[in-house]
C-alpha cells in the first residue's frame, strides 16, 4: 500500500502484549495502515506555536488533606482475583 | 394504571408517585415486565437483578409513606451502562475480559442517584470496553435499533438508548467519549447529552479515554435529561478533572422566555456523505429556530475535517494506556495456560480483548511509541486546540450550535463491521464536542421516509447545559418526535 504509512506489527502488538493470530496479524496490519493513512492528513496542518491540548479546562494541582480514610478491605481487594491464596494474589513463577 | 406506566416521562412518574397514584413497586414491575417481553428481540439489557430492583423500589415506597421522599427521582428507576461501577452488580463493559467481575463500589453518578433514592438498576449493553458506534462489538449479545431490528442502536451506548426508546426504563446512563451518547439517541429517537468535561465526575466510570470520557443521560424528552443530569452532576474529590462549579436546577432554570437567541449553523457539517433525508429534517429545525424569532447564521469551524484523524489518534493513544491494567494478574481474564508472567499477560489480553479493542490498543500504542510520539500524538494534542479555538471562536457570535448528531441514520447490522475507518467516519459530528470539551444535546428532529428517527445535535458553550436545554425544550415543544413510539 502506502510507502509512509507502515505499521511494524509485531513490534508494536509486543509493545503492547497482545498474543497476535497470523490472521489478526495480517487483517490489523491492512486496517491500521489505512487508517495511518487517513491520519496522515494532520502532517499537513500549520501547527507551528500551537500549544498541545491535554485537557480542556486546565485544572490547576489538586490537592486534599492526607489523612486515613476508609478504602477496600483485603477481602474485596482480591475478591475479583483470578487466583488467590491466603489474601495475595496468585501469578505465574517469575523468579526461578 | 400499569398499562401507561410505561409510556410515561420520568417526571409524569414522579408526580403520579407524589399524588400516590402509583406505587414504586407497580413502576418497577411494570418496567420489568416490559423488559421481559420485548428485550429478547430489542437486546438491550446484559442482564438485570430484579430482587435488587424491587428491594430499591419497596425502600422507596416506604420513604414515601413516612413522610421522607427524597426528591423528584425518588422510586425512578434509571438502567446503567455496562461500564459504570454498582456496588455487588457485575460490571464487564460488554466484554469477555471483565466477564464476571463485581463492582467493590460505587460510582459517584450511582451514589448521587441512590441519595436521591433512583433505583438503580440493570446493566445495559455496549459495543465492548465503550469502542465503537454500533454495539456491534459487544462480546455478550447483539442489540437491535427498536425502530427497525435490523438496524443497528448506534454506539457504543447502544443499549441505553434502545432500552429508553423501547420503553423498558425511562431513564438511563450512558458514556460519551465521541459521541456514544448522542449517536445512539438519535438513531434510537430519544434525547441524550453528552455534559460539558468535568460536569459529572468520572470516578466509577471505567476509563477508555480519559480526556473525552464524560458520563450522559439518556430519556425521552428533554426535561427528563434535565432531570437527571442534575441528579448526576457536581464536583467530586476523587476525580480531579471534576469542576467545583455549582449545578442549577435545570428543569426549571431556563432563560427568560423573551431571549433573543444567536445559533449558529457550521457549513462545514453539511457537507460531502451527510444523507439527504437527514439534512431536510435538520434544516427544517433550523427553519423552525428563525421562524420562532432566533437569530441564525452561518458559522466556519475550519478544522473539522481534521477531527477525526486527532480524535482517533488521541482516543487510542489514551485507551492504550488505560487499558495496559487489564493483564490477568489482580482481575479480569486470565489465561488458562501461560508460560511466564509475561506470557501470561500475552495470552489473557489476546483472549480476553476482542477485535475493535485490540486494534485501537495496536493503534494507540503506535502513535505513542518511540519515534512517532511527535509526529502523531503531540500534533493531534495541537490540532485538538485548533479545533477547540474553532468552537469558542464561533460562541463570541452566537450562544449555541445547530448540527446534524450522525450524517446517517441507523444502518443495518453488519453494514459497516469490516470497515473501521467507515465506522469512525460515521462520528464527524460529535467528536468535536469531546475534543473541546463542549456540552451537546441530541433530540429527534424528524423520520425518514423508512421510519428511522433522526437526530439534530445541540452544542453549547463550555457549562452552557441549561442554555442547550433550553433549545431543546423549544422545539420539542413545537413538534411531536419525542411522543412518537416504536412498533415492538
Amino acid at each position: 500500500m502506502s510507502t509512509h504509512a507502515h505499521i511494524d506489527i509485531d513490534y508494536v502488538a509486543n509493545l503492547a502484549r497482545i498474543a497476535l493470530s497470523d490472521q489478526e496479524r495480517s487483517l490489523f496490519s491492512e486496517q491500521l495502515e489505512e487508517i495511518l493513512e487517513y491520519i496522515e492528513q494532520l502532517k499537513s496542518v500549520d501547527v507551528d506555536g500551537v500549544e498541545p491540548t491535554a485537557h480542556t479546562f486546565p485544572v490547576t494541582n489538586v490537592w486534599r488533606e492526607d489523612v486515613v480514610r476508609p478504602g477496600l478491605t483485603q477481602e474485596e481487594a482480591i475478591g475479583n482475583a483470578p487466583e488467590a491464596r491466603d489474601g495475595m494474589f496468585v501469578v505465574p513463577k517469575v523468579v526461578e | 394504571m400499569s398499562d401507561g406506566i410505561i409510556d410515561k416521562t420520568a417526571i409524569e412518574l414522579g408526580t403520579l408517585l407524589a399524588d400516590g397514584r402509583v406505587s414504586s413497586v407497580e413502576i418497577m414491575r411494570a418496567h420489568i415486565d416490559r423488559t421481559r417481553t420485548v428485550d429478547d428481540a430489542v437486546g438491550a439489557f446484559i442482564s438485570f437483578d430484579e430482587q435488587d430492583a424491587l428491594n430499591q423500589a419497596t425502600a422507596s415506597d416506604e420513604r414515601r409513606r413516612s413522610g421522607g421522599a427524597l426528591g423528584p427521582l425518588d422510586g425512578i428507576p434509571v438502567a446503567i451502562k455496562d461500564v459504570l461501577a454498582v456496588r455487588g452488580q457485575p460490571l464487564g463493559c460488554a466484554s469477555k475480559m471483565l466477564k464476571g467481575f463485581v463492582s467493590p463500589y460505587d460510582a459517584h453518578v450511582v451514589e448521587r442517584l441512590r441519595q436521591q433514592g433512583a433505583i438503580v438498576w440493570g446493566r445495559l449493553n455496549m459495543d465492548e470496553f465503550a469502542m465503537g458506534s454500533s454495539t456491534e462489538n459487544s462480546a455478550m449479545r447483539a442489540t437491535s435499533n427498536p425502530w427497525d431490528l435490523e438496524r443497528v442502536p448506534g454506539g457504543s451506548s447502544g443499549g441505553s438508548a434502545a432500552s429508553v426508546a423501547a420503553l423498558e426504563t425511562p431513564l438511563a446512563l450512558g458514556s460519551d467519549t465521541g459521541g456514544s451518547v448522542r449517536q445512539p439517541a438519535s438513531f434510537c429517537g430519544v434525547v441524550g447529552m453528552k455534559p460539558t468535561y468535568g460536569r459529572i465526575s468520572r470516578y466509577g466510570l471505567v476509563a477508555f479515554a480519559s480526556s473525552l470520557d464524560q458520563v450522559g443521560p439518556v430519556a425521552r424528552s428533554v426535561d427528563d435529561v434535565a432531570l437527571l443530569l442534575g441528579a448526576v452532576a457536581g464536583h467530586d474529590g476523587r476525580d480531579s478533572t471534576s469542576v467545583e462549579q455549582v449545578v442549577p436546577d435545570y428543569v426549571h432554570g431556563d432563560p427568560p422566555a423573551d431571549r433573543k437567541w444567536k445559533l449558529g449553523v457550521p457549513r462545514e457539517y453539511f457537507g460531502a456523505g451527510i444523507d439527504p433525508e437527514v439534512k431536510a429534517a435538520v434544516d427544517r429545525a433550523i427553519e423552525f429556530y428563525s421562524r420562532t424569532g432566533c437569530e441564525v447564521s452561518e458559522v466556519s469551524l475550519p478544522n473539522t475535517e481534521y477531527a477525526v484523524a486527532t480524535y482517533y489518534i488521541i482516543a487510542t493513544a489514551e485507551a492504550s494506556s488505560n487499558l495496559a491494567r487489564y493483564d490477568g494478574v489482580r482481575y479480569g481474564h486470565r489465561a488458562a495456560k501461560a508460560e511466564d508472567g509475561v506470557d501470561l499477560y500475552f495470552q489473557s489480553r489476546a483472549e480476553g480483548f476482542g477485535a475493535e479493542v485490540k486494534r485501537r490498543i495496536i493503534l494507540g500504542t503506535y502513535v505513542l511509541s518511540s519515534g512517532y510520539y511527535d509526529a502523531y500524538y503531540l500534533r493531534a494534542q495541537k490540532v485538538r486546540t485548533l479545533i477547540r479555538r474553532d468552537f469558542l471562536n464561533a460562541f463570541e457570535k452566537v450562544d449555541a450550535l445547530l448540527t446534524p448528531t450522525s450524517p446517517v441514520p441507523a444502518f443495518r447490522r453488519g453494514e459497516r463491521t469490516s470497515d473501521p475507518l467507515e465506522m469512525y467516519l460515521c462520528d464527524i459530528y460529535t467528536i468535536g464536542a469531546n475534543l473541546a470539551g463542549i456540552p451537546g444535546l441530541s433530540i429527534p428532529c424528524g423520520f425518514t421516509e423508512g421510519g428511522l428517527p433522526i437526530g439534530m445535535q445541540i452544542l453549547g458553550r463550555p457549562f452552557g447545559e441549561q442554555e442547550i436545554l433550553s433549545l431543546g425544550k423549544q422545539f420539542e415543544i413545537g413538534h411531536e418526535f419525542t411522543e412518537r413510539r416504536p412498533d415492538l
